[in-house]
């Protein structure tokens, strides 16, 4: 069920790079260029000597090496001269598509050199807190006088430049929060482990017997273990959905008016230019048809899963994929005025209506972290009231209670269950953008599903195969072989699926809009079009149609239907039964949503939607009170997939689709978008088991540390404990979908006969 | 009690060279590729090594 390369849907023939690599060398400090490729197809660890290998063949290469997690490889050379081309022929040759990519654009090495902090800040305060620790164990256990006084000048030898270190994550934060006049979680964490590290170092300074050193460093480290774990599953989601990105980046052909050709990047393109548009290729800008004609798939723009007819003067937008012939196009807009930014915009207003979600954490931080303060605070003058004005003792007890509330374990607590999830999400094949996406989706109450390229696979599917004779299929897969147009490619798989060989046919021609023509042992066939063939067009049930004429005698019609996914009528069931409200909304004509919808089992439909009209029935839904979960793939759903509560989209969607979702999902099957919503449901449940733990233990812990029984004994072992136990507990999450994978919920072979359902509906 | 001046520095020293050696792994870029670095320990290296640069 699950691909092993992620992107695989996503490429066709326009994926391969054929531009200048040029602009992607990077000169290093000491003369070296170094180029980065990613190569999507780079799933089986055997390929790593291969590439590796064939790379050492380039004459001229110095050194190739694969970075396997990232599916990328980085190749350097010294020689100026030296043309990086033949590394991507290399590539070529062992069957991998590669593409080049910049670092420093994608976000990736912002995004590393974050977690290399971070990395370093953890491993900086584990090594204090173990070390610190172990002296103050030696404390503990009895040493006095001027040996304890050693001890705890040690520690704070170590404690001081660790916080200082260490703690600048929180401080920042905190430092950030307070400007904007916030309170945050991270309030109280610098609080305490500043104020604990100084009321050390001054009870050192006076001999003191106690110091809080080790509790100081100890949640300092436990907490920016909770950080890392946070950063990290964020920072494998945004790689992953950044290669997908940088795979859509698209360049094209520009003829000049000279008549000479150059590619370039289709950002730069300007009106006025004329771009060559080869068939299998999608179209970088909006334009006119200028000269040519050919078929244009336009399902990721409009939802319309036929393609339709383009002419000289027919209009064209990017996106839209050229099928059969070659066109010249005439690029008419840029900037703003495209149909691309009109999407963008919608998209970029809808996203900002989103963003009022607040994660649990969050809300919890604003009731805790002020709850936390006045605590402190209502200790203290507690404590000042009935020593009658000791401020010594008063401020360690207040400082004692700041460290043991401390959301060391609420600071695990979610990002914890939430790196586990992503990563029994990642196995199932989906990939979240945030852990704000994992909350929202478990409180779904209503999927709204778009039709083309979503619930179905968008490609037909021969549907009337049995009435078709072996022969008839033979001549028409002879015929339909060489075409790009998918019902043609839907001919040669279903003659492939009955073993059926096609016919030499010979003087092949294709007729954009009309169909394909050929002899067969010396007899004209054509398969194509009703109209072009001849035959009464009123008869048809509304299905896209071939006819195959042999001789100038209808053969047989061949019906074709966009193929659903496969589990999909398993999956809405499984929706359905769980109590969800699920609907589709889709762009398509009248007939085709109906017959989806009454396969799948679908009460509300809508069909013939404009983007607009998604955007204002999903804005409409959320303003009723239900919780959207939108799944969509085209452009036409970008603004839905932006204003839903939460989005979801296959991996072969526009870049716009991809960017706009919050999570996305690889494979031809459905059932990710159900294991998504399974997986959230026990994060939320695990996150929530978590807060249950760390706050369980601050009501028992609290009163200890407010009537000053709080050691630093205490409060360090309390601490740690608390943390293991949360971490522990969000460890379970991978244990439940290790026994019970999600997917064994949905019965596979349930999917209904097509054909069977349609007589049932009519 | 003399012994502590001798086993503390000692026992930091360790400490400090762990977290030395960790830094300079990961400034190195050993955790760049976690995963192919689990799959190469299984693959058969029979062709010459050349020379890689520093960043491997």
């Amino acid at each position: 069920m699950m691909t092993c390369c992620p992107v695989g849907p996503a490429l066709d023939a326009a994926s391969q790079f054929a531009g200048d690599l040029a602009p992607w060398v990077i000169t290093r400090p000491d003369g070296d260029r170094e180029l980065d490729l990613i190569i999507p197809g780079l799933c089986a660890p055997e390929s790593i000597p291969l590439i590796e290998g064939a790379l050492e063949q380039v004459p001229g290469l110095a050194a190739a090496r694969v970075n396997f997690t990232g599916k990328r490889v980085i190749a350097t050379w010294t020689d100026p001269a030296f043309n990086p081309a033949g590394i991507v022929e290399a590539l070529n040759e062992l069957g991998f598509m590669s593409r080049p990519f910049d670092p420093s654009h994608s976000g990736l090495d912002a995004d590393d050199a974050q977690s290399r902090l971070l990395l370093r800040a953890v491993a900086v305060s584990g090594f204090a807190a173990a070390n610190i620790m172990l002296l103050s164990v030696s404390v503990w256990s009895g040493a006095e006088g001027s040996t304890r006084d050693l001890f705890h000048w040690i520690s704070a030898g170590i404690a001081l430049p660790t916080v200082a270190y260490a703690g600048r994550p929180f401080f920042r934060s905190a430092v950030r929060a307070l400007s904007s006049g916030q309170f945050n979680m991270d309030v109280p964490i610098s609080l305490a482990v500043c104020l604990a590290a100084l009321m050390s170092l001054y009870e050192t300074f006076n001999h003191g017997e106690v110091a809080y050193f080790d509790a100081s460093v100890t949640l300092l480290f436990f907490l920016l273990t909770g950080r890392y774990l946070d950063h990290l599953m964020r920072a494998r989601a945004r790689s992953a959905v950044s290669q997908l990105l940088s795979l859509s980046a698209s360049s094209a052909m520009v003829e000049e008016a000279d008549g000479s050709t150059r590619i370039m990047a289709a950002t730069a393109l300007q009106p006025e230019m004329k771009m060559l548009v080869a068939a299998g290729e999608r179209l970088a800008a909006d334009g006119v048809v200028a000269a040519g004609s050919s078929e244009i798939d336009r399902s990721l723009l409009t939802g319309e899963s036929n393609p339709e007819v383009a002419a000289k003067g027919a209009i064209v937008h990017a996106g839209m994929l050229n099928l059969t012939g070659p066109l010249t196009v005439t690029v008419t807009a840029a900037g703003k005025d495209t149909f691309l930014a009109e999407i963008i915009r919608l998209m970029a207003s809808a996203e900002q209506s989103r963003s009022r979600f607040v994660r649990v954490a969050d809300r919890l931080a604003r009731i805790y972290s002020p709850a936390v303060h006045i605590l402190a605070a209502t200790t203290l003058a507690g404590w000042l009231f009935w020593t009658g004005g000791d401020w010594h003792s008063s401020l360690m007890t207040a400082i004692a209670v700041l460290i043991i509330t401390c959301p060391c374990a609420l600071g695990l607590a979610v990002p914890a269950v939430q790196a586990v999830a992503s990563g029994v999400l990642f196995r199932n094949g989906v990939m979240i953008k945030d852990g704000a996406a994992l909350e929202k989706l478990s409180g779904v109450d209503t999927v709204i599903f778009d039709k083309t390229g979503t619930l179905t696979l968008g490609r037909p599917r021969l549907v009337n195969g049995a009435s078709i004779t072996a022969a008839s299929l033979a001549i028409a897969a002879g015929l339909a072989r060489s075409s790009r147009h998918p019902l043609s490619r839907a001919v040669c798989e279903a003659a492939k699926a009955r073993g059926i060989a096609p016919a030499i046919v010979e003087d092949i021609q294709e007729i954009p809009g009309r169909g394909l023509s050929g002899l067969f042992q010396g007899g004209p066939v054509r398969l194509g079009s009703r109209k072009w063939c001849g035959i009464d067009e009123n008869d048809g049930q509304g299905l896209p149609e071939f006819v195959l004429m042999r001789n100038s005698r209808a053969a047989s019609i061949f019906t074709f239907e966009d193929e659903l996914r496969g589990d999909a009528a398993a999956v809405i069931a499984k929706l359905k039964d769980d109590g969800l409200r699920v609907e589709i909304l889709s762009g398509d004509r009248e007939a085709a949503v109906r017959r989806a919808a009454v396969a799948l089992g679908i009460e509300r439909w809508q069909a013939g939607v404009t983007p607009q009209q998604k955007l204002a029935y999903v804005e409409q839904l959320k303003e009723a009170g239900w919780k959207v979960l939108m799944v969509g793939d085209g452009l036409n759903d970008a603004p839905a997939l932006a204003a839903g509560l939460t989005s979801m989209a296959p991996s072969s969607a526009t870049d716009i689709g991809r960017t706009a979702a919050d999570s996305i999902f690889m494979g031809e099957s459905l059932l990710p978008v159900l294991v998504a919503r399974e997986v959230a449901i026990a994060t939320q449940r695990l996150s929530l088991q978590n807060f249950a733990l760390a706050v369980g233990y601050n009501v028992f812990a609290v009163p200890i540390a407010m009537l000053g029984f709080a050691s630093p004994l205490v409060a360090a072992v309390a601490m740690s404990t608390s943390s293991i136990i949360v971490i522990a507990n969000s460890l379970r999450l991978g244990l439940i979908f290790r026994q019970r994978p999600a997917s064994a919920k949905v019965q596979q072979p349930d999917v209904p006969d097509l054909a069977h359902l349609e007589r049932r509906a009519a | 009690m003399t012994i502590l001046l001798v086993l503390i520095p000692a026992a930091l020293a360790l400490g400090a060279i762990g977290l030395a050696a960790f830094l300079w792994s990961l400034r190195n870029g050993q955790f760049d590729d976690l995963d192919g670095a689990a799959h190469r320990i299984l693959v058969d290296e029979d062709r010459p090594k050349r020379s890689t640069d520093g960043r491997d």
